[in-house]
């Protein structure tokens, strides 16, 4: 394998690898970015709209994706993870490892016929599992690069030595089952982590029915269901009986602000929320929102105004109270049982679907990564950086940027990104 | 004239195009539009094979002009344009027809009529590309210098890294000395540190080598465009002119005074800032304390949050109890802004230490009274009294009265609030939509200091992209003004969002080739006709207009 002598070292491609990427590519340093995932776009591409311009997630996305394919300067490592770092600052040692895609990249021209045939139904990863993909697949439509992937803990002729009728329709002979995990080692001055968060999983909290009540869904779900790429071509349906919503419930920190799951608050609900009612309601004007809030926390540019706007000219209705448990009636309409403030009395509001904004969570293989690295975490365990210097890890030449760090919104990330990219930039330099 | 010899690709995008255009009939019309050479249908054009063909066709028909009729020229006109020029085709006589985000994807239950007016889009394309002229791009020299306007700690820190990254920076500062607002602080949240110690970063500033400090310092007068500042600076009543690349806006912004509002006296009823130089000074003799959040805030004149306000008074708060754990300190909010992990474990310190929270609604205000504070408390559904010795009001960051006056000079705009506006909230967060100029820290929105850290972080990458480099290319398909028909109205410098245009010294408009980003609002507005816009010209729409069935 080719070794780099003055590269930087970018780890997830989600929006916050991307921009730092296209910074140091753009100033001329050579960049290795590497995402566990068949395609870079990380959790923006999931997202319908962006608050608070609403604009479309994955338009404004494409364009930095294509740029991050086509750049000279970046080598885009999908598929692949961090093995090892040695070294120090200046004079890193990386190892990847490489994971088969069992397709020939330079072949693959995403031409569909090999998923049109593959007889294997998987749950979809990327459409939070509302919808089914095959074993051979494209991580999503606009997907970067813009080639299948096998799956080979789901392919029949992987896991049973049948089948390979994806290889049989291939007509540029693409599919290639030889292929094995490889190992990559580059020498590497800095390191950036951008490897972004998950949404918390809200099961645990019972009363409030995720996945018994079949009309409670996350934020993420709701963003997919949205969508007009999603599962349901942006037509807004509920799961019980596919019927069109009207009157939708949001509850904002679910899990968060919460001692028992994840104390801290996750930043970004209650504009997200809001947000997601504004679709809504641009969806169908006759939709009514309500949002279940503890504080409203709006403090970035255009937050505070976003909000009024959702109040006067969308209608939503803010709440002040914590939803105690959540119920449904025979029709599965679910009823929120709250406190209700000014009269400190219980009281029940039916509603057509409930969303739940979930906290925003590191991800698992967070602490793995932190032992390969040799950095510190957070007491909630994100990547711990320094309090006034908020891009440095606790090692030099490692930064940080983005979700992976604190829970944040996109401008964030990206003014993370660009920021942790000067630094690595410089430590390149001054380490040189 | 020129033999105009077509080639036509159209894609089918997987089945994004061909499972609901009818795309072969596509190709058998397209052959029949006049100058069409060549036509042809792909799975994906823009795959490696797709991209071989088009380079095989050109050299096979002579092709001098190509079209392709896919998706969205913001993903894939560059790579188009780079297949063409790899063929020997200047790249401006390429042209790309929309037949997916505007026609099969909007139009994806109708397959006749979508194909229909995909046969429209085609011969408009047609018409196009028969009057397409070649192009060539402009290439301009950078200055690999930083000007640097504001000398806070956003300021610092950007002209830090900078400078560490080998590049001259330029700091120039309006008050005798670094440091900004940090200079007031007693100690930050939320670990307590002393702000002292984060500005220990000014000897570094100040004693760099790439870094020449200017304080006293204010600019007066800025020209040029990327790569080329000018930009002239007063000191001490004496004019110099700097010679940049780029410039970073570091301004800072200032504190709300709550003149006539809750009382305030500057002596027992006080804002945050004063209490940080009462505590700096160790001079808190008093018992019974009350802040009152969102001062000035959140309200008809100035509706913004003001961000960092929650957790001043929070560690303010903190700070006094660790003084005198037996002070009685209420913090009167609307909504506590603790965003974050760090910030929420604070607040919940505070409530285990005692600071008593209450929340007010903007609709009953809190009344200052002699010695108590009369509030209706939002919880209890109940109007409470609060005894106090001391007065806290927290005001919010308000934009710097001058921020006016350096956005006329930079031709950039502000926000309602008059806070820098970026050129996009989301994706461009320190970038102006002038090409070299980036903002950061308070001028951008009211932050706290690590926030401020990492957006001057943030600027000084977006302008190492441009320093780094000796020579820029810029854009080919560009206005230009016709001089013999120009007036001098000066309509267009007003239009323009670039600054790419200025009166020449007769009077006749004149653009500037590295600022210009052909966006065509000069060529529309121009009651003259005087300008063309290149790659747009009037002749190629009128084509286009007549080919989709106009008049």
């Amino acid at each position: 394998m080719g070794e780099n002598s003055n590269s930087v070292l970018v780890i997830g491609g989600g929006i916050a690898g991307i921009q730092a990427s296209l910074d140091l590519a753009e100033r001329g340093m050579k960049v290795e970015l590497v995402e566990k995932k068949p395609c870079i776009g990380g959790r923006m591409a999931q997202l319908d709209k962006t608050f608070p311009t609403n604009d479309c997630s994955i338009c404004i996305l494409a364009p930095k994706l294509a740029e991050c394919y086509r750049h000279p300067n970046i080598t885009l490592h999908t598929l692949a993870e961090v093995k090892e770092i040695t070294g120090k600052a200046g004079n890193f040692k990386a190892k990847l490892i490489q994971h088969a895609r069992y397709i020939k990249a330079e072949e693959c021209i995403n031409c569909g016929m090999c998923i049109e045939k593959c007889p294997m139904r998987v749950d979809d990863e990327f459409d939070v599992f509302l919808r089914k993909r095959r074993a051979i697949y494209i991580y999503f439509l606009q997907g970067v690069p813009s080639i299948m992937a096998i799956d080979p803990e789901n392919c029949l002729y992987l896991t049973k030595d049948a089948c390979r009728i994806c290889e049989k329709v291939c007509e540029r002979e693409a599919i290639d089952f030889e292929q094995k995990d490889s190992e990559i080692n580059l020498n590497i001055k800095s390191i950036i982590v951008a490897t972004g968060y998950e949404p918390f999983d809200p099961s645990p909290l019972v009363n409030l029915g995720y996945k018994h009540l079949p009309n409670v869904v996350t934020g993420l779900e709701f963003e997919r269901m949205i969508c007009a790429s999603g599962p349901l071509k942006g037509h807004l349906i509920r799961p019980s009986d596919r019927k069109e919503p009207k009157k939708l419930a949001f509850i904002n920190c679910v899990g968060s602000r919460d001692i028992k799951y994840n104390p801290y608050c996750s930043s970004v609900c209650c504009m997200y929320t809001t947000k997601e009612a504004m679709i809504a309601y641009e969806h169908d004007n006759s939709i009514q929102s309500f949002i279940f809030y503890i504080d409203l926390r709006a403090g970035g540019k255009g937050f505070r105004e976003y909000i009024e706007r959702g109040q006067k000219e969308y209608g939503i209705n803010y709440f002040k109270g914590k939803v105690a448990k959540i119920v449904e009636d025979d029709e599965k309409n679910p009823i929120i049982i709250y406190e209700d403030m000014n009269t400190s009395k219980v009281k029940k509001f039916p509603v057509d679907l409930v969303i739940l904004a979930t906290s925003m969570i590191p991800n698992k293989d967070t602490p793995e990564l932190a032992n390969i690295l040799g950095i510190d975490l957070d007491k909630n365990n994100f990547f711990k950086g320094n309090a006034y210097l908020p891009l440095d890890s606790s090692k030099k030449g490692i930064y940080l940027c983005g979700c992976c760090r604190a829970p944040m919104d996109i401008p964030n990330s990206v003014i993370d990104a660009s920021g942790a990219a000067a630094k690595a930039a410089e430590n390149a330099i001054r380490e040189g | 004239m020129e033999d105009i010899r077509i080639g036509v690709f159209i894609c089918h995008c997987g089945t994004n195009i061909g499972g609901f255009l009818d795309v072969l009939s596509l190709v058998e019309y397209t052959k029949t539009l006049p100058n069409v050479t060549f036509a042809t249908d792909n799975l994906y054009t823009c795959s490696e094979v797709g991209l071989s063909v088009i380079k095989e066709k050109i050299k096979e028909h002579d092709l001098n002009r190509v079209i392709v009729a896919s998706c969205t020229p913001r993903t894939h006109e560059p790579l188009f344009r780079s297949t063409c020029q790899e063929a020997g085709l200047n790249p401006y006589l390429f042209e790309m027809v929309n037949i997916r985000d505007q026609c099969s994807w909007v139009h994806m239950k109708e397959t006749e009529a979508a194909t229909e007016k995909a046969k429209i889009l085609l011969s408009m394309g047609v018409a196009k590309a028969s009057l397409l002229q070649p192009l060539e791009k402009f290439t301009i020299d950078i200055n690999p210098t930083a000007l640097i306007i504001g000398g806070g700690i956003a300021g610092m820190t950007a002209a830090l890294n900078l400078a560490n990254q080998e590049f001259r920076v330029i700091l120039i500062e309006k008050e005798q000395e670094l440091g900004g607002l940090l200079r007031y602080l007693y100690k930050l949240y939320p670990t307590h540190d002393n702000a002292s110690k984060v500005l220990e970063i000014r000897n570094l500033v100040e004693n760099h080598q790439k870094i020449k400090v200017l304080t006293s310092t204010e600019p007066v007068k800025i020209e040029g465009f990327i790569g080329n500042y000018k930009v002239s600076v007063k000191r001490r009543d004496e004019i110099y002119d700097i010679n940049t690349g780029i410039i970073i806006v570091a301004t800072g912004a200032q504190v709300l005074k709550p003149e006539g509002l809750f009382g305030y006296n500057g002596s027992n009823i006080i804002t945050q800032l004063e209490l940080e130089q009462l505590l700096k000074e160790n001079k808190i003799n008093v018992k019974n304390i009350a802040m009152i959040q969102c001062v000035g805030a959140r309200n008809e004149e100035r509706r913004y949050c003001s961000n960092i306000c929650c957790m001043t008074a929070l560690k303010n708060a903190m700070l006094i109890k660790e003084l005198k754990p037996d002070a009685n300190i209420t913090i009167l909010f609307r909504d506590i802004q603790t965003q974050g992990t760090t910030y929420e474990e604070y607040y919940r310190k505070a409530r285990e230490k005692g600071i008593t929270f209450i929340k007010y609604i903007p609709e009953k205000l809190p009344i200052v009274k002699e010695s108590n504070i009369e509030v209706y408390n939002d919880y209890l559904n109940q109007d409470i009294s609060i005894p106090y010795d001391m007065v806290v009001l927290s005001t919010p960051l308000i934009a710097n009265p001058d921020s006016e006056n350096l956005a006329k000079m930079l031709k950039v705009p502000l926000e309602e609030n008059h806070f820098f506006l970026e050129a996009h909230v989301k994706l461009r967060p320190v970038d102006f939509a002038t090409d070299g100029i980036y903002v950061c820290g308070s001028a951008h929105w009211p932050k706290d200091i690590p926030d401020t850290i990492s957006q001057a972080y943030a600027a000084a990458s977006r302008a190492s992209t441009i320093i780094s480099k000796n020579v820029l290319e810029v854009e080919g398909a560009i206005a230009e003004v016709d001089e013999d028909l120009c007036i001098g109205c000066g309509i267009c410098i007003k239009i323009c969002p670039y600054n790419a245009i200025s009166k020449d010294e007769n009077g006749i408009a004149h653009v500037t080739e590295a600022s210009c980003k052909g966006c065509g609002l000069c060529g529309a507005t121009c009651p003259e006709k005087a300008i063309t816009n290149h790659h747009f010209t009037t002749k190629q729409i009128l084509a286009q207009i007549l080919a989709s069935g106009g008049k």
